[in-house]
């Protein structure tokens, strides 16, 4: 059966040559990078070595990237670490709709603590307006964290102009770029932030290597008490061979971004196209022009969304979805919600985030063996002879 | 696989697909909110359900169970059919995930409205008891967000720090100031 893997927002594939240098630091190079020893400073001069190659993709300076173990531990961090650090000049975070559940919870963590939180509506596509979030601050506000671009729709947001509003009122700013750093280009300069979570599984990386950028000078709490690691605003010994894998795939990435976004985007663009007209009451959801460029989600009308994907899967296809059913908390996706799309639609969406290995017969296949899974489920829901019926009427 | 064999059995090769068009009992459970919607419409003859067939909006669970259901009631007496009960067609069918057992496993429930309307149409004794099944649904229940086992009454799940609070509609537990009832979807008038 042909394989088709199309959920790069939940995990790529390692890059080989990621590998084979992460080799060495399972291997013969085990030091702890802490020791004095030839073998712990050959493992300290590796994890610098891939602090310099993900500073130079996000264009900052090593010293302000401290290594984590997942994008959700960065998120935590940054709000966490940036809230508590600040929290004698106010206690107001402003955060939009659509964040993902590791900013969501921190921001619910420090409401306990006494901090408020606003969160800033997004529009039909996902896109999240820099006016409404002018709108939300107020004089206690100290963060605004909004995230660079979303995985379920792909939208991406206008950070530069978030940031702006941020910076002239002497607001911290952080970006959720987990979906977006190592596929997109990302400059912490130019956008202007003052915190920005990555993560290298999302970009040919090792799951649990991650990282977060703080700008010098910028007061953060520790996340993990404990020793000297990570300047000391992150201890626990270091996940070498994690580091080392985040720094080839940042390096690969920095070099080959723009050739992958060629070759993966007309494809894309292609079942975005093909898609709603193979199949009626297909909708596109997110941006249709401002998205990521691997990514094309929709709402399929009538049908639930872990039933498709199940289907699909027994044809090989591996894709993702925010209905309810597809979550262990049972809950529709809040991205969709907070854009307006009705619960039932919304069980009805799915996502295909292609990678650089998806050939246009990959997307072939999807078109050809789709429609008829669809119009099967559709034959079996009362949702969809409830509209047929009113039709006749 | 979160799904075991049978249940994937029924979801690739459900029986009882369709609706009947002259029912003599039509029962509708569930709502888009949850994801599942079920609805089973049959033909009674001599007190035995002649046919049944049913259409699910829903999961893999929600499906198979339908499936299930309807094959479990097809020939069976009306009392036969009211001692079907949402544990026993989970148990038919090789169980299923936990966090499945109250969203998706409403099969007995909705064949049971069938029944009721069925009876109703026919201006039986139209005696609307309880299915036997839900006092048993309650005893079990498991936090909505970490699959936690919970007694049913308690205001916070310990394993995953959650605040949890009683839903006024099914009486099973949601987290707290959840405007939306995961297992029964349920909206809730916020005080």
């Amino acid at each position: 059966m042909r394989r088709v893997y199309l959920d790069r927002i939940a995990a790529t594939p390692l890059h080989p040559q990621v590998l084979e240098d992460m080799l060495p630091y399972l291997k013969e190079n085990f030091g702890n990078p802490q020791s004095l020893h030839s073998a712990g400073q050959e493992a300290l001069r590796a994890v610098e070595e891939a602090r310099e190659k993900a500073a130079q993709l996000i264009n900052c300076e090593p010293s302000e990237i401290f290594f984590t173990s997942s994008g959700s531990e960065s998120n935590n961090f940054a709000l966490k670490g940036l809230a508590l650090a600040h929290r004698n000049r106010g206690k107001h975070i402003v955060i939009s709709a659509i964040e993902h559940q590791s900013v969501l919870h921190s921001t619910k963590k420090l409401e306990k603590l006494g901090f408020t939180v606003s969160l800033v509506p997004v529009d039909k596509w996902g896109m999240v307006d820099a006016e409404e979030v002018q709108r939300a601050i107020t004089k206690e506000t100290i963060l605004v964290s909004i995230m660079l671009a979303n995985s379920e729709v792909g939208t991406i947001e206008p950070i530069e102009d978030i940031a702006n509003i941020c910076r002239s009122r002497d607001i911290l700013f952080h970006t959720d770029a987990v979906a977006a750093v190592g596929n997109i280009p990302v400059d912490v300069k130019e956008l202007g932030v003052d915190a920005l979570s990555l993560a290298g599984n999302q970009f040919y990386g090792p799951k649990g290597s991650a990282a977060l950028f703080v700008k010098k000078g910028t007061r953060i709490l520790p996340f993990i008490d404990g020793g000297i690691q990570e300047s000391g605003r992150r201890a626990g010994t270091e996940n070498v061979s994690g580091i080392v894998g985040l720094g080839k795939a940042t390096e690969i990435a920095k070099k080959e971004m723009e050739k992958r976004i060629e070759r993966v985007k007309p494809l894309r663009d292609r079942l975005i196209k093909l898609f709603p007209q193979k199949v009626e009451h297909v909708f596109l959801t997110g941006h249709p022009k401002k998205r990521l460029p691997y990514h094309a989600s929709f709402c399929i009308e009538f049908v639930e969304g872990e039933a498709m994907l199940l289907n699909l899967d027994m044809q090989g296809i591996a894709a993702s979805s925010g209905s309810a059913c597809t979550s262990r908390a049972l809950k529709a996706s809040h991205v969709l919600l907070a854009m307006g799309i009705d619960h039932a639609l919304a069980q009805g969406s799915l996502v295909f985030s292609l990678i650089e290995e998806t050939k246009s017969k990959d997307i072939d296949y999807l078109l050809e063996v789709f429609p008829p899974i669809i119009e099967r489920l559709r034959k079996m829901s009362p949702l969809y002879t409830q509209y047929l019926e009113e039709k006749e009427k | 696989m979160i799904y075991s064999e049978k249940v994937m059995e029924h979801f690739q090769n459900p029986r009882n697909v369709g609706v009947i068009k002259d029912a003599d009992g039509v029962g509708q459970v569930g709502n888009p909110v949850c994801g599942d919607m079920m609805s089973f419409y049959i033909k009674v003859k001599d007190n035995r359900i002649e046919d049944v067939k049913f259409q699910t909006f829903g999961c893999g669970a929600a499906i198979a169970v339908s499936s299930m259901v309807s094959e479990m009631a097809m020939g069976k007496t009306i009392e036969e059919v009211l001692e079907i009960t949402n544990r026993s067609v989970a148990e038919e069918l090789g169980g299923l995930p936990k966090n499945k057992l109250h969203c998706s496993n409403l099969g007995a429930d909705a064949l049971h409205k069938a029944i009721e309307n069925y009876k109703e149409r026919h201006k039986a004794e139209a005696k609307k008891k309880d299915t036997p099944d839900k006092s048993v649904d309650k005893e079990k229940c498991y936090c909505p967000y970490c699959e936690g086992p919970l007694e049913g009454m308690e205001d916070y799940c310990t394993k995953c720090e959650i605040e949890l609070e009683e839903c006024p509609e099914c009486g099973k537990p949601v987290k707290k100031g959840e405007e939306k009832c995961v297992y029964c979807g349920a909206t809730k008038v916020r005080v």
